[in-house]
């Protein structure tokens, strides 16, 4: 395992202008090169360590691709069984209203299987963050059909491509709980540039500093890509992610709470 | 001064509840377990404790709730009836997994599938051999009385936090629907902020700088270090086999017949012992009171002891696999039981005796 080093002969301490932050752990990362989970990760910890809240939260890792998230963040969590981590959050919340409480999940687990826990934590307006990352496919699964799987769009499951006649249209989850009164802050965002990665991470921030309102839930969408279940190099995976996946899933604000 | 009150089984598990000092309850309506969750409703727990009490959207959400809630260190419980419970079975082999404590009811109906709302017992397989995927085992107490209803709330959270394990109630719908005097007893506080971290320093509290981050998971993706784990759960298992067998035993001294019987059952029993004896049969009664813990050392000695063993159950006959294990061949063991949600006569029971065993 390399070790995190400076070698300060190279790089002078007082030009460095970015530090990892201590809330992510050394371990590297078991993301393929190219997914966006790492930057995604980077910055729920980064809104963390900002609202100095280590001590005050507990985030909720799914099953999926980011199930090892409690691997690589610095905090405690619970590992939830496939979609039932709004569950979890739903109780860890009521019984410790002072925490800051987060659930990360993928779209398998947030929007098929767990879409009851989903649904009814949205509707409920547990004061609770979720983040939502939405590549459109299962990918620790080896590329199954997702919930989210556009049409025509091919995976392991869908050989031929997504036929919406048979296998249904792609779900706009998001969208659908945006609709419930529960839901008091619900956005879309994405990490695969600079500019989109720090709009995500004011997005969350205020989907966790909104749980200080106990107005209801807050709700983190991230339109990410999977080079490798989209059988794509990183960058022709982020390019028809913006081509395909964006004009699907368009970016930005779907519900803001009234100021 | 004695507190007595007239209640039904699931009042009374729920007033246990509020009074013992559980932090959270989670359920989902289903007949006979239904009054649970409503009387905590009607009885405002939030004002008297507290305690949160909460309608899930399914079986499978409450007891998510659970193990999220039991993760952070809490007294946190639910109920439900058979086919509820099987949707729970999918929680409770996570919450073993992760070593959570935590309380789970079972108000048992006739089954298999949504089968009749009437009390059975068919559902013992399922509570004491497992229930979910993988090699787990469930502490399961089986209460014969609305008092022992009450009394299993605290028994059950002891045991649940001793061993970091979840604790079932096997009960049944006459347990949970009949009413009984009930001595409840006082008020307790729940644990504050700082007595959970005390009683659970694995718990997701929240990592403060004294300590390293707590996880609380059932995955390890290392087999070696799953087989690992699992003997630590199966050592674990034999420590509460070794300590924890509670039984009642009912005029066995000079029995040469023995019923074994729990839960209602064990009620019917009580009486058929009393049938028998008047027509000069020697019988006594064992009642397992916990099932996991199973009363094997015993069951094997009384073996020896009587001519012949009547295994009293509300099922096709399922705790008498564990009987025949328990007295390894010394001594004839034979199955009477009703089904379907019919509970049987002291008579009849009297009666398979004598065809059966005589």
């Amino acid at each position: 395992m390399a070790e995190n080093v400076i070698n300060k002969d190279i790089v002078k301490e007082e030009n460095l202008v970015y530090k990892k932050t201590d809330l992510l752990t050394d371990k590297p990362l078991s993301y393929c090169p190219g997914c966006g989970h790492g930057t995604a990760h980077r910055l729920v910890m980064e809104v963390i360590e900002e609202l100095n809240a280590q001590d005050k939260t507990v985030g909720v890792a799914p099953v999926g691709c980011s199930v090892l998230a409690y691997e690589f963040m610095d905090i405690d969590m619970q590992q939830a069984a496939h979609g039932r981590a709004p569950a979890l959050a739903t109780a860890l919340k009521r019984l410790n209203p002072e925490n800051y409480i987060f659930t990360y999940q993928g779209d398998g687990d947030l929007a098929a299987i767990g879409t009851a826990e989903t649904i009814h934590a949205c509707n409920r307006g547990e004061n609770i963050t979720i983040i939502f990352v939405n590549n459109g496919i299962y990918g620790m699964t080896g590329g199954q059909m997702a919930p989210t799987t556009l049409p025509g769009m091919k995976s392991s499951t869908s050989p031929y491509g997504r036929e919406v006649h048979s296998m249904g249209a792609p779900m706009k989850i998001t969208e659908l709980i945006a609709e419930l009164p529960g839901t008091y802050y619900v956005t879309r965002q994405a990490v695969h540039t600079p500019a989109a990665a720090r709009k995500a991470k004011k997005a969350l921030k205020k989907a966790f500093e909104n749980q200080k309102l106990k107005k209801g839930l807050s709700f983190v969408e991230i339109v990410s890509n999977c080079n490798s279940g989209w059988k794509m190099t990183p960058v022709q995976a982020n390019q028809w992610m913006v081509d395909n996946m964006f004009p699907f899933y368009p970016l930005g604000d779907i519900k803001v709470p009234e100021e | 001064m004695k507190e007595l009150r007239l209640m039904k089984g699931n009042e009374a598990i729920a007033e246990a509840a509020i009074r013992v000092g559980v932090d959270g309850y989670f359920g989902y309506p289903i007949t006979p377990q239904s009054e649970v969750l409503e009387y905590l409703m009607l009885q405002k727990p939030e004002e008297r404790t507290g305690m949160v009490v909460l309608q899930a959207e399914s079986e499978v959400a409450a007891i998510n709730m659970l193990y999220g809630g039991a993760g952070a260190g809490k007294m946190v419980m639910t109920s439900s009836s058979s086919p509820g419970i099987s949707l729970k079975q999918e929680g409770i082999t996570y919450m073993a997994g992760a070593e959570l404590p935590g309380l789970i009811l079972n108000v048992v109906r006739g089954g298999p599938g949504l089968g009749t709302i009437q009390p059975a017992q068919s559902d013992y397989f399922q509570a004491v051999k497992g229930g979910g995927h993988g090699d787990y085992r469930l502490i399961v107490l089986a209460p014969n009385s609305v008092q022992e209803m009450y009394d299993f709330v605290e028994t059950g959270f002891d045991l649940a936090f001793k061993y970091r394990t979840p604790v079932m109630v096997l009960s049944d719908g006459a347990i949970g629907q009949m009413m009984e005097k009930v001595e409840v007893g006082e008020q307790k506080k729940r644990l504050t902020d700082a007595e959970v971290k005390e009683r659970c320093p694995w718990a997701t509290t929240g990592k403060d700088a004294n300590r390293e981050r707590n996880i609380i998971t059932s995955l390890d993706l290392d087999p070696h270090q799953q087989e690992v784990f699992n003997h630590k759960l199966q050592a674990k298992y034999k420590e509460i086999e070794k300590n924890e067998v509670v039984l009642e035993e009912i005029q066995t001294e000079d029995a040469e017949y023995l019923f074994v019987a729990y839960g209602t059952s064990s009620r019917i029993c009580q009486k058929s012992v009393q049938l028998a004896r008047a027509k000069g049969l020697k019988v006594g009664l064992l009642r397992p009171i916990t099932l996991f813990p199973f009363p094997t050392e015993r069951l094997k000695e009384l073996g020896k002891q009587v001519k012949g063993i009547l295994s009293v159950e509300m099922s096709a006959g399922q705790m008498i696999e564990d009987i025949k294990l328990a007295v390894e061949c010394n001594v004839p063991v034979e199955h009477f039981g009703r089904m379907g949600g019919i509970i049987p006569s002291p008579e009849e029971v009297v009666e398979a005796l004598e065809q059966k065993l005589k």
